[in-house]
């Protein structure tokens, strides 16, 4: 298991958490490489069923970046988001996959320290997991 | 299968170094659907876009990948590049290979495989790209500008000038900003109210210029070229057209309070006037402070009015306005003095903050320019000014540097130099920022001319004892402590972004950095932009300023805001939603979910209204049957995106 680099799918939000990723390239903050990005225009385009997708292509975290309560650019996108995370954290967990393997974070563009910091959180948390496997959920969600 | 071609950028060494370019090049060259790749020092050089151009008519090509910086910077660039050689701007994908990785990691080898993931992820993205044409919407050509100090002003007249309509609206009850509080200006000592006031007697009479004073906005809705925005006016409950300006109403009013104008130092009536020279020049009943007339408490002002300008039945007033674009030029205010007890502000009245010490050099002032101290009205014979104050202190206070303090501190030294030729002022310092125009002369000649006495270091205390200030601070070029017995202390307060301007920003979606100031959609390239189009910056609001930088922003942001006007209409972002009629059940989920009411029930199918739709993509991922979706981001191109991510 010591070798194992996880494979991350990072859905970020185009006005914030996007720009805050690019905030780290001119500041040069460093983080690991194992997340690539899909950028979307706000985080409540993000569909569960891609989410899930993403698991059944083999993918060993999710991680999701939108703006802070009140500042979805598109007024409320952001809630919608959470509601849809939160109840798919409960259906992965049903599914026999730990739902810390999806994570949202609201991270603002000025908030390139954040970002690096929760990329590096996050998959530190994913190599600690290990490969994704349909039996490391825990028992129960809560 | 579309035809792509993918152009791989070094930007000089910013990713060559990083990102292994060259065999990026040889292993995406069996890559489906690629058929022609380049790698090239600058991309977006003039010689880097023609090789595009070229490689485009060449190989005829179908769409590019440009492998470069975030294309936050140069995606218009290519776009406009592919357009020339009549390539749809919408079949070039930007692969975002520097902020994102050549910049974020170190190890050339992770580095490179994972800027050969995000390629091939915009490979994935572009291979189901449509062409679009951008929606193209109705301009209103009407400008609001939230804020009427100097920024708000010249912008105001720039635009009415231009031959546009401008609606000014200001909080205070007159236009001038702090601007007009001030005594003098650096570094030329030019006259502060003498400079501003024709700018505002201008911008009250020109035809082009509506001005709401007393009034807020309360919402924009709408989008670039058409929004409409709420405003909501106070009233003033005196009719400016029949007022005569003779003041009987003030000696009539039995309300004092403390009067804004001069900070504090002197006191008004509850019905005044904000200072001689205000626009509109009109009286204003302060309702927080007036006795009250539901029922009427006291009435004295109406009975004192002879020609009966006062009327207690007038309304708060909602007034909608449609306009095309905004400027928000909301200005500063100081940071909060109660946070710096050590200085003993609020405690000893002969220690001031900067702009009441403006108020005490100011002719127009609570004692009409002369030097005198608040607590005894004795002519102060040294004074020490404490720069910094709140300012570059992350731990405690702000952490950004003000600006203007190091400037406005000097020049009060030397206007108090002017008033008490043998007066004796100390500055206490953490560094002398002065780079400006003619800034640094002004500082110079102050230094050697005026005998200002310069300490670099920290106060860490301020306390009484008799009549005299007694300063502790410490000089940090020689180690030793200091102790000054002075007359008066002038703290150099910091700056933060004015009061309610930060709930403003969000109810305008507009982001701001920790300190509050608004964030330009680029900080060198688009600094008088939001990144919400449509929306301007200008002045204080987007960060500390003095006036020349702030009318320069203002004149900036209006010629941005005249260029847009003089469009016949505008274009809008195509990458929107659409619906499947065929997949459609018409639900109407979409429709409740849809926060701009872009979305509407017709003949049982839910359809999307272009001009509205923004483009979240919010009712994309709730439409239960897959028939919504987003124009070049559909459903299948991210599940593509996300197969070659995890490949």
């Amino acid at each position: 298991m010591s070798n194992f680099e996880p494979k991350i799918v990072c859905f970020l939000c185009k006005w914030c958490t996007y720009s805050g990723a690019d905030l780290d390239g001119t500041s040069r903050l460093k983080y690991p490489p194992n997340g690539v990005v899909i950028k979307t225009m706000c985080s409540s385009r993000i569909d569960p069923e891609h989410i899930l997708y993403a698991f059944q292509q083999g993918t060993d975290g999710v991680f999701i970046g939108g703006c802070h309560p009140g500042d979805c650019h598109y007024q409320t996108g952001n809630y919608k988001t959470q509601r849809r995370v939160l109840l798919l954290q409960k259906l992965l967990q049903q599914m026999g996959i730990n739902f810390e393997r999806l994570q949202l974070e609201w991270i603002s563009a000025s908030e390139g320290k954040k970002y690096a910091n929760k990329i590096i959180e996050f998959t530190d948390k994913i190599r600690e997991l290990g490969p994704v496997s349909r039996m490391d959920g825990k028992e129960d969600i809560e | 299968m579309k035809k792509i071609g993918v152009f791989i950028c070094h930007c000089g060494v910013n990713i060559k170094d990083t990102v292994d370019v060259e065999r990026l090049t040889e292993e995406l060259a069996d890559y489906p659907g690629v058929v022609y790749l380049e790698n090239y020092m600058f991309m977006c050089s003039d010689p880097g876009q023609n090789l595009i151009k070229k490689a485009i008519a060449e190989h005829k090509l179908d769409g590019i990948v440009v492998a470069a910086c975030s294309p936050t910077l140069h995606e218009s660039t290519f776009q406009n590049a592919i357009e020339e050689v009549d390539i749809n701007k919408y079949q070039m994908e930007i692969a975002n290979i520097r902020e994102q990785c050549s910049w974020v990691h170190n190890v050339k080898e992770d580095a490179t495989l994972k800027a050969k993931l995000i390629i091939k992820s915009a490979i994935e993205k572009l291979r189901l790209n449509e062409s679009l044409i951008p929606v193209s919407a109705p301009l209103t050509k009407r400008v609001l500008i939230i804020g009427g100090g100097i920024t708000g002003i010249q912008a105001a007249l720039d635009i009415a000038d231009g031959g546009y309509e401008v609606i000014l609206v200001e909080k205070k009850p007159s236009i001038g900003g702090h601007m007009i509080q001030l005594s003098e200006t650096f570094p030329t000592l030019d006259c502060s109210q003498c400079i501003l006031t024709p700018k505002m007697v201008q911008a009250g009479k020109n035809k082009n210029i509506t001005l709401y004073a007393n009034s807020e906005v309360e919402s924009i809705e709408g989008f670039m070229g058409n929004f409409t925005a709420k405003i909501i006016r106070k009233p003033q409950y005196v009719d400016p057209d029949k007022c005569t300006m003779c003041d009987d109403c003030t000696s009539a009013c039995p309300v004092v309070v403390p009067d804004e104008y001069n900070e504090g130092l002197s006191f008004r009536k509850a019905i005044y006037v904000p200072f001689p020279q205000a626009i509109p020049s009109s009286y204003t009943i302060d309702m927080e402070h007036c006795l009250g007339f539901e029922p009427i408490a006291c009435g004295e002002c109406r009975e004192a009015c002879e020609p009966d300008a006062i009327n207690y039945d007038v309304k708060t007033e909602e007034i909608s306005e449609k306009i095309g674009a905004v400027i928000i030029a909301t200005g500063y205010d100081l940071y909060p003095v109660e946070n710096m007890a050590e200085y003993g502000y609020g405690k000893y009245p002969d220690v001031l903050i900067g702009l009441q010490f403006e108020r005490i050099l100011s002719a127009t002032g609570p004692t009409g320019g002369v030097m005198l101290r608040p607590s005894d009205g004795t002519v102060p014979k040294n004074i020490v000014f404490i720069q910094c104050s709140g300012s570059r202190d992350p731990e405690r206070h702000l952490s950004h540097c003000s600006k203007i303090c190091c400037m406005y501190t000097l020049k009060h030294a030397k206007l108090y130099k002017h008033k008490v030729p043998d007066g004796q002022s100390y500055i206490f310092y953490i560094d002398i920022r002065s780079g400006g125009k003619r800034y640094e002369e002004f500082i110079q000649q102050a230094v050697s001319e005026e005998g200002i006495i310069y300490i670099r270091g920290k106060v860490a205390k301020v306390y009484k004892e008799g009549d005299k200030m007694i300063v502790h601070g410490m000089d940090t070029l020689t180690g030793k402590k200091m102790e000054i017995e002075t007359d008066l202390v002038v703290l150099s307060q910091g700056i933060v972004p004015s009061e309610g301007a930060r709930q403003l920003a969000k109810s305008l979606k507009l982001s701001t950095d920790e300190a509050g100031f608004l964030i330009e959609a680029h900080p060198k390239l688009r600094p008088l932009e939001s990144l919400q189009s449509g929306f301007y910056l200008a002045g204080a609001a987007q960060g500390p300023k003095d006036i020349p930088d702030a009318v320069a922003q203002a004149s900036g942001a209006a010629a941005k805001v005249l260029a847009l006007m003089a469009n016949d209409e505008i274009s809008h972002e195509p990458v929107i939603a659409y619906v499947d009629d065929n997949k459609c059940s018409g639900c109407g989920i979409c429709i409740g979910i849809c926060p701009y009411g872009a979305r509407v029930l017709e003949n049982g199918i839910a359809i999307v209204n272009d001009v509205l739709c923004e483009g979240c993509g919010a009712c994309i991922s709730a439409c239960p049957s897959g028939a919504s979706q987003q124009r070049n981001l559909t459903d299948d191109q991210i599940n593509n995106m996300i197969k070659v991510i995890l490949g």
